[in-house]
């Protein structure tokens, strides 16, 4: 054996009181050095940046875009040329703006209607006082293509109308397409960074064995989930805000609620899914086993919960299913706040349904994690 | 300088230790005694049970039965007090590759009362120039001395270390064992697990050479390996050269410590 001094660990020294934790600067503690570590892996994420981020605002921009108000369409209404008076009747609807006007002879004019080129089909009987309206009654344009038009003859031929009339015309903001839209990209970015972000890094984490490594330190379990909690807590303010203020600004989706009650909902929306996300996390050993359970839990709610279309599409027996969905009480929370201006005590169910869910997935949770 | 036998405590007390997983016995009722100070080896090929023995000593794998104390402690009920006195590498942790190797010590640092300071260490594995650098751009014989300093950074009595050369160049398996027995000259205990008999003869004072979940042979590597008759070893090992560790294992098992 070598040289060595023996270096005992004496009865005193083995069971000499450990020094206490010293006085560290708040930077230095392990709650902050936690929650900048998941600051920092997010940051450094590109991808991730992208998805929580930016996609959110080219998918609201994509589909306000797409689904933005227009005048209503024009009317396309063919005439038979050959008839007698057509040219009559062709100056008539011409002055109407609403109709766009095209000539046929015959068989054309047949074919036209059946391949739906045009709406209606105007066959002057007589050259100046009779004409015969060939429309499919079971087509909407078709109905009130045969309104429009008939004004037109008959004004053309010189009807007066006895009451005058004059047109205003209004648009609500809070009843298109991109005011439901707004709050529904809201919730469902809430779930996706909330269950994705937590699920993800926590599974990442076990299966490099870097869960196993840190519980091999005296780090305290509960720092270590609340880390996750805290960080997503200040990235979800910056959520909130991106896609909001960039809905208000491109769109002028109303904010008729108060923003803190807006806030705190966001907030409640996304811990209780930080427990979901948790929960999906708690068992599986690889990134792809946790992609599956949690794809597995977002896409109901994605169909179901009122994100792209009104849950109300569905069924009445499946409804109060899918209003215990948490996404659908999340969701509609939201729309209340933004377009209805609801108040706190208006959305309390749902704030009920989506603590219920957060409360329970994480003490599920806690209960099945899986530490090692 | 002899220190009376009932002041000393060992640094670690492994008794009848059992552990079975479904399809396979891992450790098969071992013994260990390791004092404090010494640097202790448990030799054997891949699969003998050596990493269940060291992580059932980490605190994080627990015995089907068989008595455990590290430190004069418990896991049952000091495991708080021990998280703060142990330096812990395991086999084959990925620390985040997008921390830098401060970023990453900093984090380690927080969780202990008696941190030692970063810089300290960080030239202690001679990472000096690779402070400010992420992990993924580490090479492995780096990646793993951070991992050593990872383990220091609390300022540990007693470092275990899993494999902590496998998969290493030459050049960096050196630059490690140094690290080692610096720590070691400063009277901490280690025990570290390996299946390189080099490495088990140039660190370690004493070895257990390990197979199937037992302990087949206890010593200084100097008294196993003059143990051996090298005449009686089969071919081709019969030769006229001292023995290595290697054949003392041969000598006990009848095959190689890296056949399987």
């Amino acid at each position: 054996m070598s040289e060595r001094i023996p270096f005992p660990i004496t009865e005193e020294m083995a069971r000499a009181q450990l020094k206490p934790m010293p006085r560290r600067s708040f930077m230095k503690s392990s709650m902050v050095q936690l929650t900048l570590v998941r600051f920092r892996e997010f940051i450094r994420e590109p991808e991730a940046v992208f998805w929580t981020f930016i996609f959110p605002i080219l998918l609201a921009a994509g589909l306000g875009i797409a689904f933005r108000q227009r005048g209503p369409d024009k009317v396309r209404v063919g005439v038979v040329a050959s008839a007698p008076g057509a040219a009559a009747v062709v100056q008539s609807l011409t002055r109407d703006s609403s109709l766009v006007v095209v000539t046929y002879d015959d068989s054309a004019a047949a074919l036209a209607l059946r391949t739906g080129k045009v709406a209606l089909l105007v066959v002057p009987v007589s050259a100046t006082d009779s004409v015969r309206y060939v429309y499919d009654r079971g087509r909407s344009d078709a109905v009130s293509a045969r309104v429009l038009v008939d004004r037109a003859v008959q004004a053309g031929a010189g009807r007066i109308d006895p009451v005058r009339v004059s047109d205003s015309y209004v648009t609500e903001a809070g009843s298109r397409y991109i005011d439901f839209l707004i709050p529904g990209l809201l919730g469902m970015n809430l779930m996706g960074s909330s269950i994705w972000g937590l699920g993800f890094a926590i599974v990442t984490a076990r299966s490099k064995k870097l869960l196993k490594r840190l519980m091999a330190t005296p780090m305290s379990r509960v720092q270590y989930l609340l880390s996750f909690l805290c960080s997503r807590l200040v990235f979800l303010i910056l959520e909130v805000a991106t896609l909001l203020g960039f809905g208000h600004w491109a769109f002028g989706v109303p904010l008729r609620g108060s923003l803190v009650t807006l806030f705190l909902v966001a907030v409640l929306g996304a811990v209780s899914f930080g427990g979901l996300g948790l929960l999906t996390a708690s068992r599986a050993r690889t990134t792809e086993a946790v992609s599956g359970i949690m794809n597995f839990i977002m896409l109901p709610m994605w169909i179901f919960s009122g994100v792209f279309f009104s849950s109300s599409n569905f069924p009445n027996a499946v409804q109060p299913f899918i209003k215990l969905l948490p996404l659908t009480a999340l969701n509609d929370a939201l729309r209340a706040n933004m377009l209805e201006g609801a108040s706190f005590a208006a959305v309390s169910p749902q704030i009920l349904v989506i603590l219920v869910w957060g409360v329970v997935a994480f003490f599920a949770a806690l209960k099945l994690f899986r530490w090692r | 300088m002899m220190i009376p036998a009932q002041l000393s405590t060992p640094a670690l007390r492994v008794q009848g230790l059992r552990k079975a997983y479904s399809d396979v016995v891992a450790v098969d009722g071992l013994d260990l005694q390791v004092d404090a100070g010494e640097c202790f080896g448990l030799l054997g090929p891949n699969g003998a049970g050596k990493t269940t023995t060291i992580e059932i000593c980490e605190g994080l794998l627990s015995a089907d039965s068989g008595d455990v104390e590290v430190l004069g402690r418990r896991w049952e009920t000091d495991e708080k007090d021990l998280r703060e006195l142990l330096g812990i590498q395991l086999q084959d942790t990925q620390l985040s590759e997008k921390l830098t190797v401060d970023e990453t010590l900093t984090l380690f640092q927080s969780f202990y009362r008696d941190a030692r300071d970063i810089g300290e260490v960080i030239d202690q594995v001679e990472l000096g120039e690779k402070r400010h650098s992420r992990i993924g751009g580490l090479s492995g014989g780096q990646k793993q001395r951070l991992a050593i300093a990872c383990a220091l950074v609390g300022n540990p009595q007693l470092l275990f270390l899993d494999e902590p050369t496998t998969g290493l160049d030459p050049v960096s398996r050196r630059q490690l064992w140094e690290l080692i027995s610096k720590f070691q000259a400063e009277g901490k205990t280690i025990v570290l697990t390996t299946h390189y008999m080099e490495e088990a003869e140039r660190l370690c004072d004493r070895v257990a050479i390990v197979d199937h979940g037992k302990v087949i042979a206890m010593g200084t590597p100097r008294e196993l390996i003059d143990s051996v008759d090298v005449s009686h070893l089969p071919p081709p090992e019969p030769r006229k050269t001292s023995a290595t560790l290697e054949d003392v294992f041969v000598s006990l098992t009848g095959r190689g410590l890296h056949d399987e």
